[in-house]
């Protein structure tokens, strides 16, 4: 499973990155979801994969049993998954207000700051 | 240009007295502790920033007094005479203030025992004397000039801080009073460079001399100051107050003999060919830091006892001569030497301060300058280093420069009195007292000195004393009997008086001789310039697109080189015990992303998007991260919710933007992607370190009472960072409320 998993977050970035290279900021967005999957899956998969193994500490017992999955990289994940939430919305808005205010979505026509000589 | 405006006060009113005072009582205060420092050298120290040892350390020996003498005397005279020159002026009084800060400065400059307040000092004159020569900040060329001399001196003393470092580091410490010979130290060559070049840039030294001579534009009493007695011979108190510590090397001879003697007699020549007489001041002042230059390199006992006496001559010709030269345009509206002529009866007091100060530079007895310049014949003469060639060399230019500088003398101090009289701007007439005490005093001194050579030496002998770094006698005599040098002397007369006599067959001949340093300047300040606009355009191109292709290229050869360091290729692990769940997954993630990255279609984008957020959170569930999955299909469905939202308003993507398929943007992106492949294979091919893991699953239970060993990490053990990470959210959210109400209020 662990070539598989490498072979999907390739996927998952050479798709982001093609993305994220796109003059509409719209595909822009959509490869910051994808991308933000991507490291989401490397986070995950460089604790290891253990199938079917939560880690949950059972009544009674003082530590789980041996071969849980790693708590650590999940934690992370956790809070990752999220924060990137948070950055794909601000960025939405962003991209809704620059529409709002510019009237486009290219990002080559969105000259304010720098305008082109 | 201020003179008989209507504001005219005595003296200048409030801020001229101020400027005049101030000096004149610090005068008084060095000539009590004249005796004192005869006997050796004061101290006086308070801490300023004690964490880096820095203090301010008064440290008066000899030459800071022999200095501290020349700023205070002569900024006496110089706020006399400016009170006159400028005193109805509008910016008076800021004009006041820049030449005291000016003066403080330059104090500080002489008097500290700490490097390091000596350097604060040093950049303390840098900026107001950029302040002085823009004066006159409406005059383009005035503001150019000053930023000249700023971007020169400033750069010089950039290298001098980090020379003073060095010197930290090699000596030990910022006391200049306790710093070693360092002429041996590994580090030395280094901070001779370094800080030769503050001294050369400060004391316009060829090559960096340009600016000197263009600073001119500040006004007359400016350049009086700046460039008689002291900003000038900051670089010269440098070298000189550090010879006892660097001066034992025989880099430190060659380098400032070489461009000592180099400065001193290509700016005599340049003196010749100016008409302004201002402008033929300025590069005598350059022959004359020249000078004081090849002499500190010389070394000796006898070339250091020639320096002081010649410093001194110079500072007190030179500043008289300049306030001639203000008097001069102040009384006929010209500066013009080919102009001025038979202006004798109309500027008689004038005439005197300017003959005396004349002869005092030409070197003429009974004058001081007579005295300086024996001394430096002497000390040419017998100086034993580096053989005969260095004899000859300093010689040579020691005579070339005083040769050359009795026919400038003859051209500024001469020439506009004597002959007929000349048609000029303004009927000539003398100055008010104001103007001419100052060059009077001067010259006066100039007299007493040569006559009664003791009265110096009470001065003269401790400075010297403090740049050989052991006890230097001087005894001065008018009178020596016929030596070398008096011989030399008589030949320097003849050649001098030669050249007068046919300076303006001289000045057409050397009409051709162009300094090219000044353009050279304006080549490398339009090449930075230049160079700074295509690199900014460069770098900040201004599209999105190429600042995150140069970003993921940056990316690729990163990942690039570490994945051909490390060597072979992972093997990748086995694909036995796959099952269809796991294949499933596989082609639910790559499928989805692959028609995300290429679909023309909003719906289908999203749709595809939502695909991979599944797949991701199967493979959440499958490997034992309920917790995750859960939180990865909330988030999923919040986005397509938002994004759906957001589609109403937004416009369809237009194919013929996105569809066309982007070669290097696709090569780019594949190759990352499979670096990534690989690079994850890697990682997940080492072997593991559990011992956080297994710290938090042996601690999870009995310690932060939790039985999902996740939930308490996220809330107890790294409760601060979920506490973090709720923050960035709320910063989100708030963020994209304001931007949305800012929409709804500007539409």
């Amino acid at each position: 499973m662990e070539t598989l998993l490498a072979l999907m977050v390739g996927a998952l970035i050479a798709a982001a990155v093609y993305l994220m290279l796109a003059r509409n900021v719209l595909r822009f967005l959509f490869g910051l979801i994808l991308i933000s999957n991507a490291a989401n899956l490397v986070i995950f998969g460089s604790g290891g994969l253990t199938p079917e193994a939560p880690p949950l500490i059972a009544y009674g017992a003082s530590a789980p049993p041996g071969g849980v999955a790693n708590a650590l990289p999940q934690a992370l994940v956790l809070t990752a998954i999220v924060i990137g939430f948070g950055l794909f919305a601000f960025a939405l808005v962003l991209v809704y207000r620059g529409y709002q205010n510019l009237g486009t979505l290219d990002s080559e026509e969105m000259r304010i700051a720098e305008p082109r000589e | 240009m201020a003179a008989g405006s209507a504001k005219r006060r005595p003296l200048g009113g409030t801020p001229g007295i101020v400027s005049i005072a101030l000096p004149a009582a610090a005068f008084a205060w060095f000539c009590l502790l004249i005796p004192q420092v005869a006997n050796g050298p004061l101290f006086w120290s308070v801490e300023w920033v004690p964490s880096l040892g820095v203090e301010i350390g008064l440290w008066i020996d000899g030459l800071s007094l022999l200095f501290a003498l020349l700023i205070t005397g002569i900024g006496t005279l110089v706020a006399l005479y400016s009170s006159a020159y400028l005193g109805g002026d509008d910016h008076y009084t800021r004009f006041v203030c820049y030449l005291l800060a000016f003066m403080v400065g330059m104090l500080g400059l002489v008097l500290s025992d700490n490097l390091l307040a000596l350097f604060v000092f040093w950049e303390v004159t840098t900026i107001s004397s950029y302040l002085l020569i823009g004066y006159k900040a409406d005059d383009p060329a005035s503001r150019r000039n000053a930023l000249q001399a700023l971007v020169v001196t400033g750069t010089g003393g950039l290298a001098f801080l980090a020379g003073i470092v060095l010197i930290g580091a090699a000596g030990g410490g910022f006391q200049i009073s306790q710093l070693p010979d360092l002429s041996e130290h590994v580090l030395y060559p280094a901070i001779l460079v370094l800080v030769l070049a503050g001294a050369f840039t400060k004391s316009a030294q060829v090559p960096f001399h340009f600016w000197l001579p263009n600073a001119m534009a500040a006004p007359t009493p400016v350049s009086a100051y700046l460039h008689s007695a002291t900003m000038v011979k900051g670089g010269v108190y440098l070298m000189a107050r550090l010879n006892p510590s660097l001066g034992n090397s025989e880099a430190w001879t060659i380098a400032l003999c070489a461009f000592g003697g180099v400065t001193a007699v290509f700016a005599s020549i340049m003196a010749l060919k100016q008409t302004d007489i201002k402008q033929v001041l300025a590069w005598t002042t350059l022959m004359a830091l020249g000078t004081l230059t090849l002499f500190i390199g010389a070394g000796t006992e006898a070339a250091i006892k020639g320096m002081v006496v010649f410093l001194l001559v110079h500072a007190l010709y030179k500043a008289a001569l300049f306030m001639v030269a203000g008097l001069i345009d102040h009384g006929t509206g010209t500066r013009d030497a080919n102009v001025l002529s038979g202006l004798m009866k109309a500027m008689p007091i004038t005439f005197i301060a300017a003959i005396v100060a004349g002869a005092s530079m030409a070197g003429l007895p009974p004058l001081f300058g007579f005295l300086g310049k024996e001394y430096l014949y002497d000390a040419a003469l017998e100086q034993d280093v580096l053989s005969r060639g260095g004899v000859l060399w300093v010689a040579g230019c020691a005579f070339a420069a005083s040769a050359l500088m009795v026919a400038a003398a003859g051209i500024v101090a001469w020439r506009p009195f004597v002959g007929p009289k000349a048609e000029t701007p303004v009927k000539p007439h003398e100055g008010p007292w104001g103007m001419w005490i100052g060059p009077l005093i001067l010259a006066a001194l100039g007299v007493a000195f040569g006559v009664i050579p003791s009265l110096s030496t009470i001065v003269l002998e401790p400075a010297a004393t403090a740049v050989m770094g052991a006890p230097v006698p001087v005894e001065l005599k008018l009178w020596a009997g016929v030596t070398p040098a008096l011989i030399l002397s008589l030949i320097t007369f003849a050649t001098g008086f030669l050249l007068y006599w046919k300076h303006r067959a001289i000045r057409r001949g050397l009409g051709r001789l162009r300094d090219r340093a000044d353009p050279a300047w304006d080549g490398i300040m339009d090449g930075v310039a230049g160079g700074s606009k295509w690199l900014a355009k460069t770098v900040q191109a201004g599209s999105l697109r190429t600042y995150i292709f140069i970003t993921f290229l940056t990316l690729a050869a990163v990942l690039l080189t570490t994945i051909w360091r490390t060597g072979a290729l992972p093997s990748a692990p086995p694909l036995d015990d796959l099952r269809l769940k796991h294949w499933s997954i596989l082609i639910f993630i790559t499928a989805g992303a692959a028609v995300a990255a290429v679909t023309n279609s909003r719906m289908t984008a999203i749709a595809a998007l939502g695909t991979v957020g599944v797949g991701v959170a199967l493979v959440f569930i499958i490997f034992g991260a309920p917790d995750v999955a859960i939180t990865q299909l909330l988030i999923e469905v919040l986005q397509v919710v938002l994004v759906a939202v957001a589609m109403l308003k937004l416009p369809h993507m237009k194919p013929d933007v996105v569809s066309r398929i982007r070669g290097w943007d696709l090569i780019l992106a594949l190759s990352i992607g499979a670096m990534t492949t690989v690079v994850m294979l890697m990682v997940m091919t080492t072997p593991l370190d559990l011992r956080i893991t297994q710290f938090f699953e042996a601690t999870s239970a009995p310690i932060a009472h939790g039985r999902n060993i996740v939930n308490v990490i996220l809330v107890d053990f790294r409760a601060l960072d979920t506490f973090g990470e709720i923050a960035v959210v709320a910063i989100a959210a708030l963020g994209a409320y304001a931007l949305l109400r800012g929409t709804r209020r500007n539409t």
